[in-house]
Order: structure tokens, then C-alpha cells, then sequence
């Protein structure tokens, strides 16, 4: 996807964290933000952020996603991008605000948004070329593109074109690997039974691997896949990519 | 809460074989698309131009009806209109009863599966013999389809043979797939010369000719249009297509999405019944055209897009959740993901089928092979918000989805509206936050349909919001 909406390196964007990272995976936020800082980007962080309003959108309760989505809007008032570290939020903004707020009378500041946002690693790839050097030890890694960066944003591949800059990075890919996860947000607690039946499915390919950790550009996906392999005592540590890029090329 | 879906779903799951079975099948036919796709740079422009055809179509479908009615009738083709299913059998009742006929061949139709013509017949002491080989096989095991293009999918080697000498017993026991399918259709031939009615369904009606085309891979579908003297073809109204141009793009894709095939070892164009110099064909040709519900669906801009589907099947094929459950506990006519969203739509939000929406992650895999590109994920997020809009009263126009709202529940509408409040005050929101984080190793371990697989996440030690506070960044 060419989502460019500027063509030379920006001095600052902001940074939107995503609900899951702010409670459950605050390192990965911080990890992609030093690797945009280390890029020479400055990085403001409104801390009036909090939920793009996925869940809600997603569940049919579009009055409440709106509620919640519009509080969002008003955080990104300079012309300048729009970073997230999950695919599945940058979808929401990107994709679905311009449905969500269509007729109503922001609409024009949502699309405004919405053609800033970038999904991390897209960005990384695409504004800032970003270059890395490998300082860790060897490791085997297996990825799970999530379905968001695969397919609603089409931008799945920027993770392994990061990843393979890493010379000790051993990278491995699940059999079946671009079918979904079994998460699907409020699909988990909706539909439990098929779910737990795609997320085992996922977490077997994935541990067949044999590979020492799963990455992925979703922290969704690693909540759900990690959570059935510790379930199992089979636990694979799960690590967001920006962790792992911040963790091994730090000096 | 526990619905007939999701018992149906654990009955499905209960089953080992069956489970690994359809991922093997549906498996083997993802490649079959996967092989018959590779290399041809083309594809996505056809893709864009069968879009176009079939939202053309779609948009002047009343149009297009018309005109192909006018054509088809002169060329002698009976065409009937039926609002309902009930009336749709009606009509194959009456023109059985009109020819003293007491059976009935037919071919493969999802259609005619829609309508339970089967079942209705049978009470009226007409039996149907199913010549397709995959229904015939579903047929012997009293079911229902379990694909829309590989109805017995669910069904393997050993289930088939065991079928087969059940009912014929006089052969030996063979597991051989050409053995097997040597003997039924040994068994059919016979019955094609002995029916005086052939039943079809129709894959496309071209508006500008008055023709129908109808696909198939094992002939019997031309044998029932041209063997017994009376010929019925049912279908949906939506299968119109407007020129006869159109039609070499779709059968391509359809094909190819279906089962990788370039095309199908048949492809029957029927314009009329039998003409005096023709060497066979059936005297009369009977059209019936089935709305149930689609007129309806036509009438809203976006989920009029339902309509454009050509059935291939693709979208089921790489549906993850079709590929564990399989197609019976989707409880329809039509299942996987365009099943998931059609049958709500006919049968309305409060029924059974209502819940269908509701199964699917939304992982877009079924948008992302879909020849015609239907938005399955955005209807599934629009038949969603139906699901639970809030009624309407003011308005005194129907629903557009019949059953709109039927699905709101107070409890889970609360629980929205409180989520709602919370991210929209940050001030809430950060301190909820924290809370969780500092009861991170005192909050429970099981957290309902959640951990019933996986392991509880557990909060981190402070929030991204409360760690970035330290570090020296702007924070606007
Ligand atoms: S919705 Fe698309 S992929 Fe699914 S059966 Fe119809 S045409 Fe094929």
C-alpha cells in the first residue's frame, strides 16, 4: 500500500499507542518509539489517548465507536503522521473511520486523519528506510503477520523486511501461515468454542516451528497465540517487532 | 449464551475425523485456486471487470429481468415468477401434475435446495432422484449438502462406499472412486430415459439473448435439460447477466475460484426448447425465477453487493472458521461467509441464522479471493450494527434487514455505553488503567469464554500512558 503522505522524512509525528499496548504491552510502545526517535524524529505522545474504538465498530455499536473515536480526533491536530504499532488499529483509523464518520460533521478532520495514519513497521519501511545492524545473539523467530497488515492494510511484509536485515535473526514461518489466529476481538468471547479451535490450530504450526520466539506487528495476535501456548505449558515468549528491533540493534 | 449455532459448532468440533477431513479438503482446494491462478498478471484486471459486471447487472436488475423475460419467451422458454419458495414449488408441482409425471430427475441447484423442492414434492408422492454425484451421495445419507460446489465434502472414501453398497447391494464393495462412480452412473442412466421431468438450477441468465448457462463437470446436468421432455430451470432473480460478452470473463473466474479448473467439462447455453431440425432437446423449457428476499436486498445500496455473488465457493474454501467447523452447523442452505451473510439477510436477524454474522474474525480472507469482490467483512460489520441498532420506532418504513435490533440485549448495550464513556474521558480511562496495573497478580485467573483455551494476559507494571510521563518526550 502507498499511503505516503509525505515524501520527505518528517521532523515529528505523533505516536498512538493503542489500549492493548498502553496496559498490557507498554515496552513495545516505548521500543518503536526510540526507534523513531533514533531515526531523528520527534515524537509527541498525547496522553489524552485511548481506544481508536475498534471493539465497539466490530461489535455493531457504531454510536458508542463514534463516542469514542471523535475523543480520538481531536488529539492529532498538526499535519503531521500518525504512527501505530498494530496493524489492527491503523486499519480502524485508516480504513474504517472514513465509514464510521461518514455524514457527520467531523467527517472531514476523520478523513484528514485517517490519510495520516501509518501502520509501524510501513512506516519504518517506507518514509524512514530504516537501516539496522544486528547486535544480538543468534535467534530463530517465527512470524505471525496478523490479518489486519496482511490484508485490510497490505502491508504484512514490512516486517520481514526489517526482520532480515538482522543477520543472526534466524526467520521461520508457521505452515498455513496466512490464515487468521482465531482472535477476531469480541469473536473470542462471542463465538469461544470456534475460536479456541483456530487459536490451537495457530499456536500447534507455530510451536512445530521449533523457533525460540513468535513475532508479530499485532499484539493482538501474540495476547491470543502466546495466552493458548502457556495454556498448554508450552509457553513461546512473544515479543511485539519493535521490541525486538529496539532490543537487538541498541548500542 | 449458548444458541443453536454454537451447539451445532460444539457438535461439529466434538467430531475429530470430520474436523480434520474438511481442513484436508478445503485445504486441497485452496491450492487447486492457488495453481490455477499463478501467473497470470491479468487476473486482478478480470476480477475488476466481473466486478463491474455483475454490479451493472445488479443495479438494472429489474431492467435486465425484463428484458431477458421478453427474449427467453420468445424464444419459447415458460417463464415463471415466484415471491416465495413455497410458490416456487407450487409452480414444479403444477407442471409435474399438468404431465401425470410421478418423478423427477435433477440436477445439482442451490437453488432447489433453497426452495426444499425434495421435501415438498415427496409429500405430494413425487420422489426426485438427485443425478449429481456429490448430492446423489448426500442424498443416500439423508443430508444436506455441506458445500454449495462440493456438496458431500464432508463425506470420505470409505463413508462414500459404504453408501454406495448399501443401496447397491447386487455390487461388489469398492472403495475406487471410478468404480463407484461407474455404478451410479450406470444406475442413471436408466432413470434419465424414464423421467419425464429434469429439473436443473442456471449459473448465469443473459438478458440481451434469453439464454441460460448452466456449469457442470459430470454431464448429468445436460442430460436432465435434454433427456426427459420437460425441462424446469430454477433460479434467483440475481443471476441475470446483461450481454452475452459477459459471459466468457465470468465463466473463467468462476471456474478457476471454484476448483482451479480452466473451465468445466460442461458448459450447456440453452436457448429454447426443441426446435423441429434440433436432434434432441425437451419439448418445453420452464423458467422459474425466485425472489425470496432479494428484491428486498436490492433495494439497499450496499448490501445489494450480497447479490453480485457468482457461487463459486472460494470465499468457503478459505473461510478459517468453515475450515473447523464445516458447512452443517451453519444450519443454511449456503454456508461459509457468503452463507454468513445472505441467509440473515433472507430469514432475518431473529432468527437462528441471525447469529451467523457473528462468526467470523473478520480476517478478510474471504474478500481477499472473492472474484467479485464482495466486501464480505463490511456487510458482516454492517449486518452487525442491524443486529443491534436501536428500533426505529419514528419510522414507520420496514426494517431493511428484517429482524433490525432483535439482537440488542440491555445487559451488553450497558456494558458498551459504560466502555464508551470511560475511553471517551481519558481521565477515567488512565486511572482505570492504573488500577489494573497495580492489581496486576490479584486479578482473577479465569476470565470466562476467554481462558477457556488461554492463559489470562496480565496487565503490565505500569501503563505506556504513565511510563512515557518519565521519558523526556512531548506529550501535546
Ligand atoms: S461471495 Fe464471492 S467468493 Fe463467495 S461464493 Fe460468492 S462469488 Fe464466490
Amino acid at each position: 500500500m502507498n499511503n505516503r503522505v509525505v515524501s520527505e522524512k518528517p521532523q515529528a509525528v505523533y505516536f498512538y499507542g493503542t489500549c492493548l499496548v498502553d496496559l498490557f504491552y507498554p515496552q513495545a510502545g516505548i521500543s518503536a518509539i526510540e526507534l523513531l526517535r533514533r531515526e531523528g524524529v520527534s515524537v509527541i505522545y498525547p496522553q489524552s489517548q485511548t481506544c481508536c474504538g475498534q471493539p465497539a465498530w466490530n461489535s455493531g455499536y457504531r454510536d458508542e465507536a463514534l463516542a469514542v473515536a471523535r475523543a480520538q480526533l481531536a488529539l492529532f491536530p498538526r499535519p503531521i503522521p500518525v504512527i501505530i504499532p498494530s496493524a489492527s488499529c491503523a486499519g480502524m483509523m485508516k480504513v474504517h473511520y472514513p465509514a464510521l464518520f461518514r455524514g457527520q460533521s467531523d467527517e472531514a478532520t476523520a478523513l484528514n486523519v485517517a490519510g495520516r495514519v501509518y501502520e509501524l513497521t510501513a512506516f519504518l519501511v517506507d518514509v524512514l528506510d530504516m537501516r539496522l545492524t544486528d547486535l544480538g545473539d543468534p535467534v530463530s523467530v517465527v512470524v505471525h503477520t496478523s490479518c489486519s497488515a496482511r490484508r485490510e492494510l497490505g502491508v504484512g511484509d514490512k516486517l520481514h523486511t526489517l526482520l532480515r536485515q538482522l543477520r543472526n535473526v534466524e526467520i521461520l514461518e508457521p505452515e498455513n501461515s496466512a490464515e487468521c489466529c482465531g482472535f477476531g476481538g469480541t469473536f473470542a468471547i462471542k463465538q469461544p468454542e470456534i475460536s479456541a479451535a483456530m487459536t490451537r490450530e495457530k499456536a500447534a504450526t507455530v510451536r512445530a516451528t521449533g523457533a525460540q520466539r513468535l513475532v508479530s506487528q499485532d499484539c493482538g495476535c501474540l495476547m491470543n497465540i502466546g495466552g493458548a501456548m502457556e495454556k498448554q505449558n508450552q509457553a513461546m515468549p512473544g515479543q511485539h517487532i519493535a521490541e525486538l528491533l529496539w532490543e537487538r540493534t541498541k548500542k | 449464551m449458548t444458541t443453536d449455532f454454537r451447539s451445532n459448532v460444539a457438535q461439529a468440533l466434538k467430531q475429530d475425523a470430520v474436523q480434520t477431513h474438511f481442513r484436508t479438503v478445503v485445504d486441497r482446494l485452496r491450492a487447486h485456486r492457488q495453481a490455477a491462478l499463478a501467473g497470470d498478471a491479468a487476473f486482478e484486471q478480470l476480477r475488476n471487470r466481473c466486478a463491474a459486471i455483475r454490479a451493472d447487472a445488479i443495479r438494472r436488475l429489474p431492467q435486465l429481468l425484463e428484458q431477458f423475460e421478453s427474449k427467453a419467451q420468445r424464444n419459447g422458454i415458460q417463464v415463471h415468477w415466484a415471491e416465495t419458495t413455497l410458490q416456487a414449488n407450487r409452480i414444479v408441482l403444477d407442471i409435474m401434475q399438468r404431465h401425470r409425471a410421478t418423478f423427477l430427475v435433477k440436477g445439482k441447484s442451490m437453488v432447489s435446495e433453497e426452495m426444499g423442492v425434495n421435501a415438498f414434492l415427496q409429500s405430494h408422492g413425487i420422489d426426485c432422484l438427485e443425478t449429481d454425484l456429490g448430492e446423489f451421495i448426500v442424498q443416500l445419507a439423508g443430508e444436506k449438502p455441506a458445500h454449495i460446489i462440493v456438496p458431500a465434502i464432508h463425506k470420505n472414501r470409505r463413508e462414500i462406499a459404504h453408501l454406495m453398497h448399501g443401496h447397491f447391494s447386487e455390487l461388489p464393495y469398492s472403495e475406487d472412486i471410478e468404480t463407484l462412480a461407474q455404478s451410479a452412473r450406470h444406475f442413471m442412466r436408466d432413470k434419465f430415459h424414464a423421467a419425464s421431468v429434469g429439473l436443473t438450477g442456471v449459473n448465469f441468465m443473459v438478458a440481451e439473448t434469453g439464454t441460460l448457462c448452466l456449469v457442470e463437470n459430470e454431464g448429468n446436468g445436460r442430460m436432465c435439460s435434454t433427456v426427459p421432455p420437460v425441462h424446469i430451470a430454477v433460479t434467483g432473480i440475481e443471476k441475470v447477466i446483461a450481454r452475452l460478452d459477459d459471459l466468457p470473463p465470468l465463466l473463467n473466474l468462476l471456474t478457476r475460484s471454484a476448483t482451479g479448473q480452466p473451465i468445466t467439462a460442461y458448459v450447456n447455453m440453452i436457448n429454447s426448447p426443441r426446435r423441429p431440425d434440433d436432434k434432441d432437446g425437451p419439448d418445453e423449457v420452464h423458467l422459474i425465477l425466485l425472489d425470496n428476499g432479494r428484491s428486498r436486498i436490492a433495494g439497499d445500496p450496499e448490501l445489494l453487493k450480497t447479490l453480485h455473488c457468482i457461487r463459486c465457493g472460494a470465499c468457503i474454501n478459505h473461510c478459517p472458521v468453515y475450515r473447523q467447523i464445516g458447512g452443517h452447523a451453519y444450519g443454511t442452505v449456503i454456508p461459509g461467509p457468503i452463507g454468513a451473510i445472505l441467509e440473515p439477510q433472507k430469514q432475518g436477524l431473529d432468527a437462528a441464522t441471525g447469529e451467523l454474522p457473528q462468526a467470523s474474525t473478520l480476517c478478510g480472507a474471504c474478500a481477499e479471493v472473492c472474484p467479485v469482490r464482495i466486501p464480505i467483512p463490511a456487510i458482516i460489520n454492517r449486518l452487525r450494527w442491524e443486529s443491534v441498532r436501536k428500533n426505529q420506532q419514528s419510522q414507520n418504513s420496514r426494517p431493511v434487514v428484517p429482524g433490525a435490533g432483535s439482537r440488542r440485549r440491555p445487559l451488553e448495550a450497558a456494558i458498551w455505553k459504560i466502555w464508551a464513556w470511560c475511553c471517551s474521558h481519558p481521565g477515567i480511562y488512565n486511572r482505570l488503567t492504573k488500577l489494573a496495573t497495580r492489581l496486576r497478580n490479584r486479578l482473577p485467573a479465569g476470565m470466562g469464554a476467554w481462558t477457556v483455551a488461554r492463559k489470562a494476559p496480565k496487565p503490565a507494571r505500569s501503563t505506556l500512558h504513565e511510563s512515557l510521563r518519565t521519558m523526556d518526550i512531548d506529550h501535546e
